[in-house]
């Protein structure tokens, strides 16, 4: 009698294909693929209540004042302009190219790598809103005064390293922030603008 | 003519599966209020998800409205809150946090919401030293 070869039968798999695709699209439902984007902020530290108010004198050339209004309108220093005026302003204001006596004042500082700058430390921009200011134009002017910063470091790096400011190297990158080091102060907001 | 032999293919649909997995976050909360973000020209992406935790701000969806009303609210996790309370989510979040120094909030606010509720959270936040935020945002061309 010939012995006839027993084959165990295999495991029907054909669903599993089917399976994993319901997982896949159970996966697909459930999550979101959007990257998160945002303007990446750092808020200042919080006051130490021992100290007393220490008043930092800052001379008026040095401070440009944003303010916004319940109403969303915007005033640097002292003229109602338009959100899109307000990157130039603020271009001109932190470069001080012709080292203007209305602009902030310029200070000799040592940077790594780049050696001896004439640049405008002491400056500081002051964004004040009111309770009542719409979200929206407050980010606007937070978007612009980022945007003056990011093209002002963009020149810089150009020019002194004849490369994009996204393509330098770490170091390179912090030698172009203390040139242009981001200064934004948010006082406490006011109720000015009418609620 | 024999058939195609298709015993790979779930691993195949498998490997699609984790990395869909993989490159996905679930979607943690359900959302209790509405908002449309401002649109930015110089924005970030966030990368670190493991460090991020998020505030929402805006009004209350249109099924809650009949109950809450159509004021600015601020959600927290999966429910409303104060702005006092802030200080104790950003606690709680940092505890299970990897590296708490990196820490980043990321304030998802509706583009109308009056600038009293985000100041008041933003102090809270300085008090309970989470200072890295993120105002999030979409991105205009």
């Amino acid at each position: 009698m010939a012995r006839k070869k027993k084959k165990m039968p295999g495991l029907n798999t054909s669903s599993t294909a089917d399976i994993s695709f319901m997982l896949l699209i159970f996966f697909l439902v459930t999550t979101s693929m959007d990257t998160d984007m945002g303007l990446a902020r750092r808020l200042p530290q919080p006051p130490d209540p021992d100290q007393e108010d220490a008043q930092i004198d800052v001379k008026e050339r040095n401070v440009l004042n944003v303010r916004i209004n319940a109403a969303g309108n915007l005033m640097c220093n002292h003229e109602y302009i338009d959100v899109s005026e307000l990157r130039a302003r603020a271009k001109e204001f932190i470069k001080n190219e012709a080292n203007s006596p209305t602009l902030p004042e310029k200070h000799e500082v040592d940077i790594d790598i780049l050696g001896r700058c004439y640049i405008t430390d002491k400056h500081v921009i002051s964004v004040q809103t009111d309770r009542g200011t719409p979200y929206a134009a407050y980010f606007q002017v937070q978007n612009e005064l980022v945007a003056a910063y990011n093209e002002l470091r963009e020149e810089v790096s150009k020019e002194k390293f004849g490369r994009s400011y996204a393509n330098l190297k770490e170091e390179e990158k912090v030698a172009i922030r203390k040139y242009y080091p981001q200064k934004i102060s948010e006082a406490e907001p006011k109720n000015y603008g009418g609620n | 003519m024999p058939e195609m032999n298709t015993s790979s293919l779930p691993d195949l649909i498998f490997t699609i599966l984790f990395f869909f997995m993989m490159v996905t976050t679930m979607r943690e909360v359900t959302l209790k209020v509405k908002f449309t973000v401002p649109q930015g020209t110089e924005l970030e992406k966030l990368e670190k998800k493991s460090v991020v935790s998020f505030i929402y701000v805006g009004p209350p969806t249109d099924a809650l409205r009949a109950q809450m009303g159509s004021g600015t609210r601020i959600q927290l996790n999966d429910r409303y809150a104060e702005p006092r309370e802030v200080m104790d989510f950003v606690a709680a979040e940092r505890q299970g946090m990897m590296n708490q120094a990196e820490q980043v909030i990321s304030i998802k606010a509706d583009q109308y919401t009056q600038m009293g509720y985000i100041t008041d959270i933003k102090e809270v936040l300085r008090k309970s030293w989470a200072l890295r935020i993120n105002y999030s945002a979409t991105h205009r061309n």
